[in-house]
């Protein structure tokens, strides 16, 4: 099993003269249903808008100055930077780095729990970690609501044993947001944290409190450093889906602000009917992600030259 | 020994993760039962609401997009497991080759496109090359995003496989048809299974990518309940919902279980 | 654009078997019952997709559906707009031997004189509610909404669709629509930013639903949508603002390219039969547009407050703008969900 390259061939090469007719298929369907979709919205996005809907074929860069530049309501001030959609950009950033940071605080100790258990029982404490995954996230979703909304079962038992007088408004808020953004995701942190640290060799932690360090200084200077791609990998499985999350923006949070989900779900679905400027929207997103995760592969190349 | 892994706290924490993971599931299962027609008042326990998931106005309509999903989650499923598996044989088994890379970044695209990202740019395709939407569309999308989580647990499969077995049989001129037949495919076996439950539950559980390319009278059982929940949470949902997180344990039980068992085994 | 929708057409028209209606219509707008038995008297199967506003109806159809569907409900400006879109197919009053039942105020609108693509569906008017228990005083004004009293901040669902929340705004402040006033527009932006800090959230299919669980004291709300909440045991009330208040009506439309052509003929001229327009009326808790309804209706829906505005109230119509003032509203809107 001592395998070249990152993703595990291993010295075996039966299928070697087979490789492009196996692959056909794979190539096949994912370049013309996802790849070839993708760049065709890269042109999209720099088409002129039909007014309601629709584009009209004549290349511009309508959206993406729409997007950055602003020459107030009326058109006729000087240009100015847009805030408007960097905002709603910061506000998805934004949101989505309080849910993982929640997700991190959580999910690290308890990775490190399950991590910790005997052999045997570690796999039943993954399983439970990994169902509610598997369970319809729009399901998931509206769970949640249900659970806190005003009359919800939350806010009536802690009004029963006297905690609140009056119901906490979470439905509708920022904080609904975060939370079911932190619901939707928080196994896939706990998952690749676990992973590092059953790798991790305890005998460095057992030489560190010979050396007299703190539990949290050996936390600190001994575990983490060893355990950082984990908590890494977490965090950017958990940020990047967060990022261009609709359901909980739209369920939970009221529908009240746009999130880059929801923009871009209007331009399409919605009363402006702006494809080009979805689109663009669309391309940004997912250059922000891309680049998130290009940065991720060369920290992690760079890690394993070390 | 002991000392240096315990943190005191850390179980604590897991129990607050699990009751966050579990609570609402747990509180939309348990009103699934309620008797009274108001969400919020507790009406003794009943079956009512399952009955009325099966007989009740909606029904036809519910019906109807479980058909949909779930013979969109069986073909979707069963052509991306195919695909993967024919793609983790040249990734694992085929040594090294040009476009290595390339193919393995390929495979885990859906996995890395923000889904809105999908659902818009795949609008987008099929509105331009004129393909009406509706079954063909939806079910075309789902085997894209399907791909990578059919791979996964194949490839991880595979990779446990010593070469040997093989080249045993080979030595005892079994084609390569025949070793593929008689040896590895079996061996493969419960890395193709969970890998066919896991993507036939992603393809059950998808809304976002399905509410974009869905065509008229088109629902699958998530956009049909999106539809009825954004109108309020009424009981029925909560019925429903409960036997697709029932179908969707099951499911990923048997997953758990069919890869667990195969991992004793060779 | 024009390629593509003719594209769209030659794929989808095989596919579809004689016998069957799609029928593209608002949530919750049609009884079950009287959907079978139209299904019951024709034998034609009929399908129902849902949308919860006009633009989105009308962003569904560009973004591929047309072709797909025989009839959709657009409201009064949006059967302007689609007509002048090239979306609707023309028939004449012979097609539909109910014609003759349109009532004659709704005969000859502005939006389709002469009633050549579209018939009446139901009309009513688009306010606001108030919880009752939660707060007494007046609500005889839009600033219940815009400007909300302390009791009821906070606690406020206004629909999430932009024709109405900009229309019902500039009725408060008494613009007019469709202005390129550039004084007018940033008085309605501004008063709109400052109102959005007092709701609780956007909902158009939820706005029932809210005011009936609690979740919300006020809401922006159709007026049968509002007498459907005080029928499931809220005590709310509706109320005809001193300001004004959108009227609307929503019309069933022949759609351009319609595969089931014939079919949709017959559903609409069903719908046209007083009976079973009162049905709708009886169900949807709004008014029909068609003469003779009154035997059938029930007495709590022809004697509901909600459909029987005080005499001296003065309802608007929802305007359709050009593209150009309309690039104005977009952007209030957006600078409004930002």
């Amino acid at each position: 099993m001592a395998g070249p390259g990152p993703s595990g061939a291993s010295g075996d090469a039966t299928y070697a003269g087979l490789v492009r007719p196996l692959l056909l298929p794979t190539w096949a369907v994912v370049g013309i249903l996802m790849v070839l979709p993708v760049c065709l919205m890269a042109v999209y996005s720099f088409l002129t808008k039909e007014f309601r809907g629709g584009v009209i074929w004549d290349f511009t860069l309508a959206a993406y100055d729409q997007f950055f530049i602003t020459r107030g309501l009326f058109g006729d001030e000087p240009a100015r930077i847009e805030w408007t959609y960097i905002g709603i950009f910061w506000r998805s950033i934004w949101q989505a780095g309080l849910a993982t940071l929640l997700c991190l605080f959580i999910g690290f100790p308890t990775a490190w729990f399950i991590a910790t258990r005997p052999a045997r029982s570690r796999g039943v404490w993954l399983f439970l970690i990994t169902i509610p995954y598997w369970v319809n996230l729009l399901i998931r979703t509206v769970s949640l609501k249900f659970l806190i909304r005003e009359t919800g079962p939350l806010n009536e038992s802690l009004m029963a044993i006297g905690l609140i007088d009056t119901p906490l408004p979470l439905v509708n808020t920022n904080l609904a947001v975060q939370l079911g953004l932190f619901y939707s995701y928080l196994p896939f942190m706990v998952l690749p944290i676990y992973a590092a640290v059953e790798r991790y060799n305890f005998a460095l932690s057992e030489a560190a409190a010979d050396l007299y360090a703190s539990r949290l200084a050996t936390l600190r200077e001994v575990v983490l450093p060893v355990v950082k791609p984990g908590i890494v990998a977490g965090c950017i499985l958990v940020f990047v889906p967060s990022l261009g999350a609709f359901l909980a923006p739209d369920l939970l949070g009221g529908a009240k602000t746009f999130m880059l989900g929801s923009l871009i779900d209007e331009q399409f679905k919605g009363s402006q009917g702006n494809w080009p400027f979805g689109a663009a929207v669309a391309m940004i997103l997912m250059t922000l992600v891309m680049t998130v995760l290009i940065l991720y592969a060369r920290a992690q190349a760079r890690g394993a030259r070390r | 020994m002991k000392g240096v892994r315990h943190y005191p706290g850390f179980l604590a924490m897991t129990i607050i993760c699990l009751v966050v993971l579990y609570a609402p599931l747990a509180v939309v299962a348990v009103y699934s039962f309620n008797g009274s027609t108001s969400i919020t008042q507790w009406g003794g326990v009943s079956l009512r609401w399952y009955g009325d998931v099966f007989t009740g106005p909606e029904a036809g309509r519910f019906g109807q997009a479980a058909w949909n999903s779930l013979t969109i989650a069986l073909i979707a499923s069963t052509a991306a497991t195919a695909i993967a598996t024919a793609a983790a044989l040249a990734m694992i088994r085929g040594g090294v080759f040009r476009g290595r890379q390339a193919s393995f970044a390929l495979i885990n695209l859906p996995l890395m496109v923000p889904e809105i990202v999908i659902a818009v740019s795949t609008l987008i395709f099929f509105s331009t090359i004129g393909l009406t939407t509706g079954y063909l569309t939806i079910l075309l999308a789902h085997l894209t995003f399907c791909i990578p989580f059919a791979y996964l647990p194949i490839a991880a499969r595979l990779e446990g496989i010593e070469g040997h077995y093989e080249q045993a049989a080979r030595d005892l001129y079994a084609t390569r048809a025949q070793a593929f037949r008689l040896i590895l495919l079996p061996l493969m076996m419960p890395g193709i299974v969970s890998g066919w439950l896991l993507a036939f539950i992603i393809s059950l559980d998808d809304f976002i990518i399905t509410n974009f390319v869905k065509g008229a009278g088109m629902e699958t059982l998530p956009t049909a309940i999106f539809g009825s929940v954004k109108q309020g949470i009424k009981p029925n949902i909560m019925a429903i919902s409960t036997l697709m997180l029932g179908v969707s344990v099951l499911f990923v039980t048997a997953a758990y279980l069919i890869n667990r068992k195969g991992q004793k085994t060779p | 654009m024009k390629k593509l929708l003719l594209g769209t057409c030659l794929l989808a028209s095989p596919a579809f078997a004689e016998g069957e209606l799609k029928v593209y219509h608002w949530f919750e707008y049609i009884p079950e019952e009287l959907v079978q038995k139209f299904e019951a008297e024709t034998g034609i199967d009929v399908t129902i997709d849902t949308y919860d506003s006009n633009e989105a109806m009308l962003a569904a159809l560009k973004a591929g559906k047309m072709g797909q569907y025989d009839v959709a409900v657009p409201g009064d400006y949006m059967v302007k707009i689609m007509g002048d879109e090239g979306l609707l197919d023309n028939f004449a009053p012979e097609d539909l031997p109910n014609f003759g039942n349109i009532a004659p105020q709704w005969l000859d609108v502005p939006f389709d004189p002469g009633r050549h693509s579209s018939i009446p569906y139901q009309w009513g008017s688009t306010a606001f509610s108030v919880n009752r228990d939660v707060y007494k005083d007046d609500i005889g004004s839009l600033g219940i909404i815009f400007n909300p009293p302390a009791e009821l901040q906070g606690k406020i669902n206004v629909l999430d669709s932009q024709g109405e929340v900009l229309t019902l705004g500039s009725i408060y402040l008494g613009i007019p629509q469709c202005t390129q006033d550039r004084e007018q527009l940033k008085a309605l932006n501004e008063m709109l930013v400052n109102a959005k800090t007092h709701w609780a959230s956007f909902g158009s299919d939820t706005a029932k639903d809210v005011l009936v669980s609690g979740d919300a004291a006020a809401g922006m709300i159709y007026n049968g949508f509002s007498s459907k909440a005080r029928a499931e045991g809220a005590n709310v009330e509706y109320a005809f603002p001193k300001e004004g208040y959108v009227v609307w009506m929503d019309n069933v439309v022949l759609l351009k390219d319609a595969p089931n052509r014939d079919n949709a003929l017959k559903f609409m001229n069903f719908l046209l039969d007083p009976e079973n327009a009162a049905a709708v009326t009886n169900y949807a808790a709004y008014s029909a547009g068609v003469t003779g309804v009154e035997p059938f209706l029930d007495d709590e829906i022809r004697n509901s407050p909600e459909n029987n505005p005080p005499a001296d109230q003065k309802g608007f119509f929802i305007e359709a703008c050009d593209e150009e003032t309309q690039k104005l509203y977009d952007a209030v809107w957006t600078n409004l969900k930002k």
